[in-house]
C-alpha cells in the first residue's frame, strides 16, 4: 500500500521534472555543473576502485585454477568480462549511489526544509524541472563514460597485478583479453549504466524533495535514498540480465 | 489590493483555519499577528498558493487566484515578492546571484541591466560591497535584506514577508520594518506581513489582522489596537509590562 503511495508520487514527481525548461542557456550551465559534480568529481573514486577490482579479480581468477587443462589465459577473458558485465556497471552504480545519491537527498533536502524550493516556486519556477532535470540528464550523458572508464582501467589493474606478482605470465593476460570478445556485452554494460544513472540520481532526488522537518531528517532521508537506490539497483540488474543475456 | 473570502483550512482532521475574511489595501503595510501556531504562516502560504485552501476564495485585485490553472497562477506569481522566516536565500549562489535570480529566470535583461537592477535592489536595502559573498558569509539581519533586495527585485505588486525581523536585534528589526514600509509606499505594494513583534504593530500597522486558533479574532489599525476591549487581544498585546506602560502612557 505504502509503496504504491510512494510509486505513484514519484511518477507525479518525475511528470514534473520532465517539462521543458523555463530558459535552455539556464538548464545548459546547471547541465554542466552537474556533469562536473555528478560526473568528474566521481572520477578519482571509480579509477581507485576499477584498478584494483581488476586486480582482485585477476589474481583470484589466477590462484582458483588448478586444473593444467584450462589454460591460463583465460585469467585475461575472466577479468575482462566481469568487468564489462557486473563490476563497471553494477558495481560502480552501487558506489555512486552512495556517494552521488546521498549528496543529492542531502541538497535537494536542505533547500526544502530551508523554505528554498518554497521560495523557487513562489517565483513562478518550476522546482522539480529546476533542480532535478539537471541531475538526471548529466548523470544518464556522463555516467557511460565512467562505465568505460572504469572498464579500462580495472583490464589495466588486472595486468599490472599480472606484472606485479606473475601470476600468470602478463602475455597471456593480454592475450586473454583479446580472446572471445562479445561486443554486445558493452552494450549490455551500458544499458544497465544509463538505467542506474537514472536511479541513482531521481530516487534520492525524491527523497530530497519530500523531506520534512529539520536537518536530522534531512539526514535521515539521504539514507533512505541510499538504501532504496542500491536496491533497486540490484534488482534491475536482475531484470535487464534476464531480458538482454537470456 | 487582495481580498480574502472565508477561507478555511484543514490538515487532516486539524482545523487551522476557520472562515477568515479580510482586505489588504494597495499601499499600506498589512499585518497578521498571533501567538505561535496560531495559524499565520498557515494563513499567508495559503494566500500565495503554497497550501491549497478547502474552502473560501482570494482575490489579486478581482482575479480569483486558487482556483486558477497552474498556467494563470504562474503570472500572478510573478508579481508577488515573497520573503521567507528564515530568508531562504539560495546557498549556492552569491548575494548578487541571489538577487539576480528572479531576472535571470523570467527577463531578457542584457548582464549590464541586471547588474544595474541588482545593484539599486540592494542599494534600497542599504547593502553595498556584499555582491559576491554567500549566505553563509553574511549576518542574519544582511540575509533578511537580502531576501527583501530579491523579493523586490521583479517589481512585485504584492510583497509578503513571514516574520521579517524575527531573531534580530531590536534596532535592526526597526530598520527592517521601516524599510518594508517605505517600499511598500514608494512602489504602492499590497503588503502582507506576519509578526509577532509589538513594536512593528505599533510602527507600521497600517492595518492588523488578529488571529486567534485559527479565526479572525480582530481588525484594525494600530491607533485602534491602543483601545480594544477584546480580552484574547488585550492579553495577547498587552502581555509584557512594557506594553501596559505604553497604554497608560497613550491613553
Ligand atoms: N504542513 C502541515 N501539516 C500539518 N499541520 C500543519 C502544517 N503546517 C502547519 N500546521 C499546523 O498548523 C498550525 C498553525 O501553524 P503555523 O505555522 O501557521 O503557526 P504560526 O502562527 O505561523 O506560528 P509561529 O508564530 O510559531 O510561526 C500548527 O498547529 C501547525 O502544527
Ligand atoms: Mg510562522
Amino acid at each position: 500500500m505504502n509503496l504504491f503511495y510512494h510509486i505513484g508520487k514519484y511518477a507525479l514527481l518525475m511528470k514534473r521534472v520532465f517539462t521543458k525548461p523555463e530558459k535552455r542557456n539556464i538548464f545548459f550551465r546547471l547541465f554542466i555543473r552537474e556533469i562536473e559534480m555528478l560526473g568528474v568529481n566521481s572520477l578519482g573514486i571509480v579509477i581507485i576502485i576499477s584498478v584494483f577490482m581488476g586486480a582482485v579479480i585477476t589474481l583470484q581468477t589466477a590462484y582458483n585454477i588448478e586444473s593444467p587443462l584450462i589454460p591460463t589465459y583465460l585469467v585475461g577473458l575472466t577479468a575482462r568480462d566481469s568487468m564489462i558485465l557486473e563490476f563497471s556497471s553494477t558495481i560502480v552504480g552501487l558506489i555512486l549511489a552512495g556517494k552521488v545519491g546521498s549528496n543529492i537527498a542531502s541538497e535537494i533536502g536542505t533547500m526544502r526544509i530551508s523554505e528554498q524550493i518554497d521560495a523557487l516556486e513562489i517565483m513562478g519556477v518550476n522546482s522539480a524541472n529546476y533542480l532535478i532535470l539537471p541531475k538526471i540528464t548529466a548523470a544518464v550523458f556522463i555516467n557511460p563514460f565512467l562505465n568505460i572508464i572504469s572498464i579500462f582501467v580495472g583490464i589495466i589493474g588486472g595486468y599490472l597485478a599480472t606484472i606485479f606478482t606473475f601470476a600468470i605470465p602478463p602475455d597471456q593476460y593480454i592475450e586473454g583479453i583479446h580472446y572471445a570478445f562479445i561486443p554486445f556485452y558493452v552494450t549490455y554494460s551500458i544499458v544497465k549504466t544509463i538505467l542506474f544513472a537514472f536511479v541513482i540520481t531521481s530516487v534520492p532526488a525524491y527523497h530530497g524533495y519530500y523531506a520534512t522537518g529539520g536537518a536530522l531528517e534531512v539526514g535521515r532521508s539521504s539514507t533512505r535514498a541510499v538504501v532504496y537506490s542500491s536496491i533497486l539497483i540490484l534488482l534491475i540488474n536482475v531484470i535487464t540480465t534476464q531480458l538482454m543475456l537470456a | 489590493m487582495i481580498k480574502l473570502e472565508n477561507i478555511s483550512k484543514s490538515f487532516g482532521d486539524k482545523q487551522v483555519l476557520n472562515n477568515i475574511s479580510s482586505v489588504f489595501e494597495k499601499g499600506k503595510t498589512n499585518l497578521i499577528i498571533g501567538q505561535s501556531g496560531s495559524g499565520k504562516t498557515v494563513l499567508l502560504k495559503s494566500i500565495i498558493g503554497l497550501h491549497q485552501i478547502d474552502e473560501g476564495n482570494i482575490y489579486y485585485d478581482n482575479r480569483e487566484f486558487s482556483r486558477m490553472s497552474e498556467k494563470k497562477k504562474k503570472d500572478i506569481r510573478k508579481e508577488i515578492g515573497m520573503v521567507f522566516q528564515g530568508g531562504a536565500l539560495f546557498d549556492s549562489a552569491t548575494v548578487e546571484e541571489n538577487v539576480g535570480f528572479p531576472l535571470e529566470m523570467f527577463t531578457d535583461m542584457s548582464d549590464e541591466e541586471k547588474k544595474e537592477r541588482v545593484n539599486f535592489c540592494l542599494s534600497k536595502v542599504n547593502l553595498e560591497n556584499v555582491n559576491h559573498l554567500y549566505p553563509a558569509e553574511i549576518s542574519g539581519g544582511m540575509q533578511k535584506r537580502v531576501a527583501i533586495a530579491r523579493a523586490i527585485s521583479l517589481n512585485p505588486k504584492y510583497l509578503f514577508c513571514d516574520e521579517p525581523n524575527s531573531g534580530l536585534d531590536p534596532r535592526t528589526a526597526i530598520v527592517i520594518d521601516q524599510l518594508i514600509k517605505e517600499l511598500t509606499v514608494e512602489f504602492n505594494m499590497t503588503t502582507v506581513i506576519n509578526t509577532h513583534d509589538m513594536n512593528s504593530v505599533i510602527e507600521i500597522g497600517d492595518k492588523i489582522l488578529y488571529i486567534y486558533k485559527g479565526e479572525k479574532w480582530w481588525e484594525g489599525t494600530n491607533d485602534e489596537i491602543l483601545y480594544t476591549d477584546n480580552k484574547e487581544l488585550n492579553d495577547f498585546i498587552f502581555a509584557s509590562d512594557l506594553m501596559r506602560k505604553f497604554k497608560k502612557s497613550q491613553l
